[in-house]
């Protein structure tokens, strides 16, 4: 019985390895304030979401579809859902608080503690049952058609009276009846228990039949070694019994974890759906391309971590930038620049994990791995200069990059002069670019951002931070070309608080 | 043919006394270190003295290189391996047997241990009969053990045995337990329970999960409530049980002391030649060597010294191999040059190499002609002692005495750094009288000296020097190498490395 409600036909694991450059991602997409608004102060919920959403890479399309429908489904039953969630975590603690025996050197006392366990994951596997006859029909998602019918299929009445009969026989009133061989030195070798079998012939018949010889002998209560050889052979005749059950309790066990891992994830979802439908900010079911495609076309898409930071709702961009490769972002200093190249990054994490994403509409090719290449502040204990460390770090990226994924540049090469740093970036980004790396830079460097607009090779879409007459910001990032200047004049005088005249 | 020993080819020879102590030349050689680390672990064949024992009939050192070389086939050498791990098996299960109390588990354990014997020289018999074998001992050994495992006493041991270990092997039973009651009766194959549990849960299964089976203890022995079981699962076979009792009555002498003799005996093969593998992985070479009892023109190529080597092998450093040859009418090997430098190790080696040639083994190096001496003496420099001057020296001066006194024409002498503890004019002196006499006896000698002048003492003499790396003098080589003794350049050297040549050192004294 597997729950298979992340893959169609796997199991999420929760242990998979994150992509080592994890901690980048975090930092520079503040991927915490969403996993926080997700995990909504439980430490499981966030290990889940934060394996879900950095491993979204490995999805294909269809995995995403798979789970938004599932997902779809769970923001129409939220309650339910998390009823079932509840019964999961439920039996998992009760079993945890059972503990005690599943150390034991004696299969005895593993097998009590077994049947106890086994007794209430029976329990809580009727109430599952219960709630999938009931509302199994208000879920159309395959995910959840599936789940629900394998719980009625594997779960009837017949199964659980046979599961009752093994429970209260394996307490062995009758005694325990063992089938042994003789080993070397004639010592006792496989030592199988045997059910009893009871006599159907007649009280008649067994009177006349010849008897088989019986012998036997009792320990002497004040035998102490002779109770105790006596009890270990018993162990030896329940050890297979003991050890299945134990394992069957475990993987129910089991059942119950990866049931609660799977729908954490959803629960998670809610979570944040509560939130930033509170803030009245928009939501949409991504639509997700093959990766070998180039799309990248949104409405009102905002940054989810910023919105939920700031607590309201906050400017959302458009943009068109299908069969593109490279966007070029220039312009006003804190225009919204940043945070445009953040909400690009978290809306595509969202997407590839089969989540939601915060626009009003959204579509865009797969992409095998994110990176981001983001300005670091000036490291004291760094003995490298600042340019080293970039182009190390851009190294590091090369390394593990494949065709087909995305990089997020953040004033990245602007540690040397403009030239120099021009002529970086247009090397750079001509090889990612060339070997089908999809990339957005925001960046100062005017003579590069030019220099790829001079030659028109149509695979590449300009964007702006929009400034308006007076000066001020709207936050929009507009399609546009690069301008010379990015305005940190207006800064200067924003900060110096003077009057002054637009130029 | 009659055989009786694998180490010896007439009956005689093997009668010869073996050398229970180790020869008093062993330390000095670190021969106990080599006979050390190849019988580790088979103290059971007591197989040291067969290395202690020396031999001097050509005829017998060929006999055992020719078992060497047949045991170089793979497969007669895993044969052979597999014969004896039966035997020792065969060996702890007789063992057991001695060890336990309850007479049925006494009498299953001497059933078992026969019937690993019988399954040994079987398997020997139908082994052996394929292998293309050179060797005397070989060949013999093969006709013997195939007309022992023909023989009726042999076959009809083998029959009784199988059939009684099957008929024991299908016997089953059953317990009842319940409370402290316990029935033991036939088994009437009820089904097994625990699978059908296992069966019940089976659509739960996930990944893998623990293993709760608790692992009992597996002594060999019983408490009174198992013997009591035996008892009446005896009862319940009655005819089986005392087939058991009459056969072990019966076969209690069934061992075969040609085999025995053979199983310890080849030991001393398969011990030395597991040992050598060790340098052979390491991509180093030995070679069967040409044995003389009249020519005394030897030499090795690539030699090292085994003990020295398996050390270092272990430490995963890289071992140095030396050549040596002594032509027309050279007998004396003068070693000299910079210490650590390997001489010491180069003296052994020569010393190692000539006892393990003369007792039958194959010697480190790719090709080697060896003289078949009739005693082997070695003066190695114990510990430096100013207190006992005069004594150590007259210790010397008696032990060397003895020595060439003892010698005859056809012995080796290996002399390690002697009258050390006197003035260097003394030292030359006494060196030079001592040579005088190994040089009028026209013995084998090595001799490691720092006495340059002992290397051109006669045609007799050859020098040989330890090197150092030219650029950096404090880096050894380890190569030993025939060339004429020049401590001058190498002394210039090391002062010049420590700043002590003249120029030098007139600079460093301050004003």
């Amino acid at each position: 019985m597997k729950a298979f409600l992340m893959y169609r036909d796997s199991d999420f694991d929760l242990q998979r390895k994150l992509p080592s450059h994890e901690q980048e991602l975090i930092q520079d997409l503040e991927l915490n304030t969403l996993f926080n608004a997700m995990a909504f102060g439980d430490k499981f919920l966030l290990e889940v979401v934060r394996k879900a959403v950095l491993s979204g890479f490995e999805n294909d399309p269809d995995t995403i579809v798979y789970r938004q429908d599932i997902l779809k489904d769970c923001l129409k039953n939220s309650s339910v859902v998390r009823e079932i969630y509840d019964i999961a975590v439920d039996s998992i603690e009760k079993e945890r608080k059972n503990y005690l025996g599943i150390f034991s050197k004696y299969p005895g006392s593993i097998l009590y503690r077994s049947i106890d366990v086994m007794q209430m994951f029976v329990g809580m596997l009727k109430k599952l049952k219960n709630i999938a006859d009931r509302h199994a029909d208000q879920f159309e998602s395959q995910g959840f058609t599936a789940f629900f019918a394998m719980l009625k299929n594997e779960l009837g009445e017949e199964y659980y009276a046979c599961v009752q009969n093994h429970l209260s026989e394996l307490k062995f009133r009758d005694g325990v009846l063992i089938s042994a061989e003789l080993d070397r030195g004639n010592k006792g070798i496989h030592y199988t228990l045997r059910k009893h079998r009871f006599e159907k012939e007649s009280w008649l018949k067994r009177l006349f039949a010849k008897k088989p010889p019986v012998y036997a002998f009792s320990i002497n209560e004040r035998d102490e070694s002779g109770a105790r050889a006596l009890s270990e052979l018993k162990d030896m005749g329940i050890n297979n019994v003991a050890n299945a059950l134990a394992q069957s309790a475990d993987h129910i066990l089991s059942f119950f974890t990866l049931l609660r891992t799977e729908l954490a994830f959803y629960v998670g979802c809610l979570n944040l759906h509560g939130q930033l439908a509170q803030l009245g900010e928009p939501m949409s079911f991504p639509l997700a391309m093959a990766p070998v495609e180039r799309r990248h076309s949104f409405k009102e898409l905002y940054d989810a971590c910023l919105a939920l930071t700031m607590g309201k709702k906050i400017v959302g961009n458009d943009m068109h930038a299908d069969d593109k490769d490279l966007a070029v972002i220039t312009g006003a200093n804190q225009g919204g620049k940043t945070v445009f190249l953040r909400s690009i990054g978290l809306s595509q994490l969202m997407m590839q994990c089969g989540m939601f994403v915060p626009a009003e509409s959204f579509s865009s090719n797969i992409c095998n791995g994110l990176f981001t290449h983001y300005k670091r502040e000036e490291d004291a204990a760094m003995k490298s200069g600042k340019l080293d460390e970039e182009l190390s770090r851009m190294s590091d990226i090369a390394d593990k990059i494949t065709s087909n994924s995305m990089v997020l540049f953040n004033e990245s090469f602007a540690a040397t002069n403009e030239r120099e740093g021009s002529e970086i970036a247009r090397q750079i980004i001509c090889a990612l670019v060339e070997k089908r790396i999809k990339v957005f830079y925001v960046t100062h460097l005017y003579e590069f951002a030019h220099d790829i607009y001079d030659k028109k090779t149509g695979n590449a879409i300009f964007l702006r931070a929009e400034r308006q007459t007076d000066g001020g910001r709207t936050f929009k990032i507009i399609e546009g070309e690069p301008l010379q200047t990015s305005y940190g004049e207006d800064l200067y005088y924003e900060i110096f608080e003077t009057d002054h005249a637009i130029h | 043919m009659n055989i009786h020993s694998i180490l010896f080819e007439n009956t005689e020879d093997g009668i010869t006394k073996e050398t229970l102590e180790a020869p008093v030349f062993f330390a000095d050689l670190n021969l106990d270190q080599i006979v050390d680390a190849v019988t580790a672990g088979r103290q059971e064949y007591n197989l040291k003295p067969l290395f202690y024992t020396s031999l001097h009939d050509i005829n017998v050192i060929r006999y055992r290189q020719e078992i060497f070389r047949d045991l170089e086939n793979e497969i007669l050498f895993e044969h052979v391996k597999s014969f004896a791990q039966k035997m020792r098996a065969m060996r702890e299960h007789l063992a057991q047997t001695d060890k336990l109390y309850y007479k049925y588990q006494k009498e299953r354990w001497f059933l078992e241990a026969v019937g690993i014997y019988c399954d040994a020289v079987n398997g020997l018999a139908h082994d052996l009969t394929p292998v293309d074998l050179k060797s005397r001992g070989f060949l013999a050994f093969r006709e013997y053990v195939a007309s022992y495992a023909e023989s009726n006493r042999f076959v009809s041991l083998l029959a009784e045995t199988k059939k009684l270990i099957a008929d024991l092997a299908a016997a089953k039973y059953c317990l009842h337990i319940k409370g402290n009651r316990i029935q033991v009766r036939h088994d009437e194959s009820e089904t097994d329970y625990s699978a059908e549990v296992e069966k019940t849960f089976e659509k739960f299964k996930q990944g893998a999960v623990k293993d709760y089976k608790i692992a009992f203890s597996t002594r060999p022995d019983m408490n009174h409530v198992e013997a009591k079981i035996l008892d009446f699962v005896a009862q319940l076979h009655p005819d089986l049980f005392s087939n058991l009792d009459d056969y072990c009555a019966k076969n209690g002498s069934y061992l075969d002391g040609t085999v025995c003799v053979f199983d310890r005996e080849i030991q001393f093969y398969i011990a030395y030649l597991e040992y050598l593998a060790i340098f052979k992985r390491a991509g180093l070479e030995v070679c069967y060597p040409q044995i003389s009892n009249t020519c005394k023109e030897v030499y090795d190529h690539e030699g090292f010294d085994l003990a020295l080597a398996y050390k270092l092998i272990r430490e995963n450093s890289s071992v140095v191999c030396n050549d040596f040859y002594l032509k027309g009418k050279e007998r004396i090997i003068v070693v000299s040059g910079p210490n650590q430098g390997g001489k010491t190790t180069f003296a052994r080696t020569f010393g190692q190499l000539h006892y393990l040639a003369c007792i039958g083994c194959p010697v480190p190096g790719t090709e080697a002609q060896l003289f078949l001496f009739d005693r082997l003496f070695t003066h190695f420099e114990k510990e430096e002692d100013i207190q006992n001057l005069r004594g150590k020296l007259q210790d010397d001066l008696v032990r060397i005495h003895q020595i060439l006194s003892w010698s005859t024409s056809n012995g080796i002498v290996i002399i390690n750094e002697i009258f050390t503890s006197t003035t260097l004019q003394d030292a030359i002196f006494l060196c030079k009288k001592v040579m005088e006499t190994i040089m009028d006896q026209d013995l084998l000698c090595v001799c490691v000296t720092f006495i340059d002048e002992l290397a051109s003492l006669s045609e007799k003499t050859v020098s040989m020097v330890s090197t150092v790396v030219p650029e950096n003098p404090a880096l050894r080589t380890y190569k030993i190498v025939r060339r004429p003794a020049d401590g001058l350049s190498y002394a210039i050297s090391i002062a010049e490395k420590y700043r002590l040549t003249y120029d030098r050192l007139k600079e460093r004294i301050r004003p």
